[in-house]
């Protein structure tokens, strides 16, 4: 028999509420180009990105401290697959550990060549220097910034 | 201390796992377990006191709260209902769900079903990129697969993982699930295979990679008192855990962290949870049998080494001796894994379906010889909702 089919799709705004933690830190890289992570006063670690509480003592954080710009590559990965609504491959992306910094925060490697994935892969290779470099006009979001090889 | 009753498993349903299905509507692939598993257990909907329904995120079905429809396919009305959602441990939370409504003492019968159609998105990585935050994490294209990607390139630099060893994972699972009626893929591959595939996300290729599944799963759990009364036939589930991660990927690198992404700490200690109830002390020469939630082929070598089987980082020497074919010490994934089907709301639950299977003697065409202890895992969300459990014939 003919078995018929019905097309779909989902397509919902949200506007999110950042709250005042994320909003200082994200008006920090629009304005001043500056990372800034949160100290946990119970374990002296720094979390960046920054949050109003530790995930671990759950404690919350009390001071602001700025980190970067340079940090290490503590994990990566290049995507040469091409995903709907995600960017167009090959793109590199994984987390820096940002001078200061205790935790990782994740952002694009750019100035690599990604056509030869096992020379791109052992460019990226853990415990790499990195530099953070940002955008000429930036509006408060992660893409507001990159890593570049140090 | 009231002792627990034990439980059992008496019925056991799954559909041929398929790219799709367009003979059959959600509800109609749901029932299709159902069925499956009431004919197994020899009994009707009307004899179960509670169902337990297994649905992961909405979106990768594309139906809001599906459960709300799902409600009639599995016959609640009137009944105890719950709709289950860990990520892709959904299907084993699910189990463990069923089983504490017994040991609870509240039920001596529970059905624990569900379904998926991934394959009717056909996008799943668009939707997997929703799952996170979007006050820091959002604008970056993470998915599961470049999650699991970097938990690969964390393991190569801990532990020398190789893109071989991953392969020899894809080689293992797809024989194993060329012997499964059920498994979606069923075609066995070589290494070359995979090296020649294209890569996903570096060093992910395309065969080390999951496909997106659609089929049903279900389960019929009863008390011992109600299994003895009626003479039923029944494996036992002697042990099960759960164990949560937090959920900042970047917090698992870098300074003093308290668990790798390299990992399963998580994992591990549920594990460790299901095996103090099941008072198994040895793994590595008590369990037979270990099916284990690993989309990735890279992932099957930290899900084993938190069963306790394999040391940390020394799985991989293991998988090249063999341990783990289906002739092995002790066989992982027989049925060819989530590696070779994945049908996302029920992935976790066929991982114990099978483990049961197996400790039955029923496996089929993928039986290991012998089989009388079997464990089974389920990860979900990012990389943090893990669940585990004992089953012993």
């Amino acid at each position: 028999m003919e078995l018929l089919k019905r097309k779909e799709s989902w397509n919902i705004g949200y506007e999110h509420a950042l709250g005042e933690t994320a909003s200082f830190f994200f008006a920090n890289v629009r304005d001043h180009a500056q990372i800034y992570g949160r100290r946990d006063p119970k374990s002296g670690r720094v979390l960046v990105p920054p949050r109003s509480f530790s995930d671990q003592t759950l404690e919350p954080t009390t001071d602001w401290v700025k980190v970067g710009p340079g940090g290490r590559i503590e994990a990566f990965t290049i995507v040469y697959e091409e995903f709907k609504t995600l960017p167009d491959p090959p793109y590199a992306f994984g987390y820096v550990l940002l001078d200061g910094a205790d935790t990782a925060i994740g952002g694009y490697f750019r100035g690599i060549d990604l056509k030869d994935p096992a020379k791109a892969s052992a460019q990226l290779k853990l415990g790499t220097r990195v530099n953070t470099r940002f955008a000429e006009k930036r509006k408060g979001d992660v893409l507001d910034f990159w890593f570049e090889l140090a | 201390m009231k002792s627990i009753p034990r439980v059992g498993i008496i019925g056991i349903g799954q559909s041929q796992f398929k790219p799709r299905r367009e003979d059959a509507n959600y509800t109609e692939l749901v029932r299709e377990g159902v069925a499956l598993a009431l004919k197994d257990a020899k009994r009707e909907l009307s004899d179960m006191e509670a169902v337990v329904y297994s649905l992961a995120p909405d979106a990768l079905l594309g139906i809001g709260n599906a459960e709300r429809l799902g409600v009639d396919a599995v016959g609640a009305r009137s009944k105890r209902f719950m709709r289950i959602n860990t990520g892709g441990a959904t299907g084993i939370s699910s189990v463990i769900s069923g089983y504490t409504h017994i040991a609870a003492g509240v039920c001596d019968l529970v059905l624990v079903a569900g379904a998926d159609k991934v394959g009717e998105s056909g996008d799943s990585q668009t939707i997997l990129n929703k799952i996170w935050d979007p006050t820091y994490e959002r604008s970056l294209p993470l998915g599961t697969i470049t999650m699991l990607a970097m938990s690969a390139v964390r393991a190569m630099d801990k532990y020398g993982l190789t893109e071989e060893d991953m392969a020899r994972v894809t080689v293992k699972n797809r024989a194993n699930a060329a012997l499964n009626v059920n498994a979606h893929l069923r075609k066995p591959v070589t290494i070359d295979d995979v090296f020649a595939s294209r890569y996903i996300a570096w060093p992910i290729k395309l065969l080390d990679a999951c496909p997106q599944s659609s089929g049903g799963c279900a389960m019929v759990l009863a008390s011992e008192r109600y299994i003895k009364e009626n003479n039923l036939d029944a494996v036992w589930i002697t042990g099960v855990g759960h164990c949560s991660e937090s959920y900042f990927m970047g917090d698992r690198m870098g300074n003093k962290i308290m668990a790798d992404h390299a990992d399963a700490h998580a994992l591990g200690k549920a594990f460790q949870r299901s095996y103090k109830m099941a008072g198994v002390t040895d793994p590595a020469n008590q369990v037979h049998v270990a099916e284990l939630y690993a989309p990735f082929s890279n992932t099957e070598f930290h899900s084993i080494e938190a069963t306790g089987i394999a040391p940390m980082g020394g799985s991989m020497a293991m998988m090249r001796d063999g341990v783990f074919n289906i002739d092995g010490k002790t066989a992982v994934n027989p049925s060819g894994g989530t590696l070779c089907t994945n049908a996302i709301a029920v992935s976790a639950m066929v991982r114990a379906a099978e483990a049961a299977l197996q400790v039955w003697g029923r496996a089929g065409g993928h039986q290991v010889k012998g089989a009388r202890m079997g464990i089974a895992s389920g990860n979900g969300g990012d990389h943090q909702f893990f669940g585990t459990m004992v089953i012993e014939a």
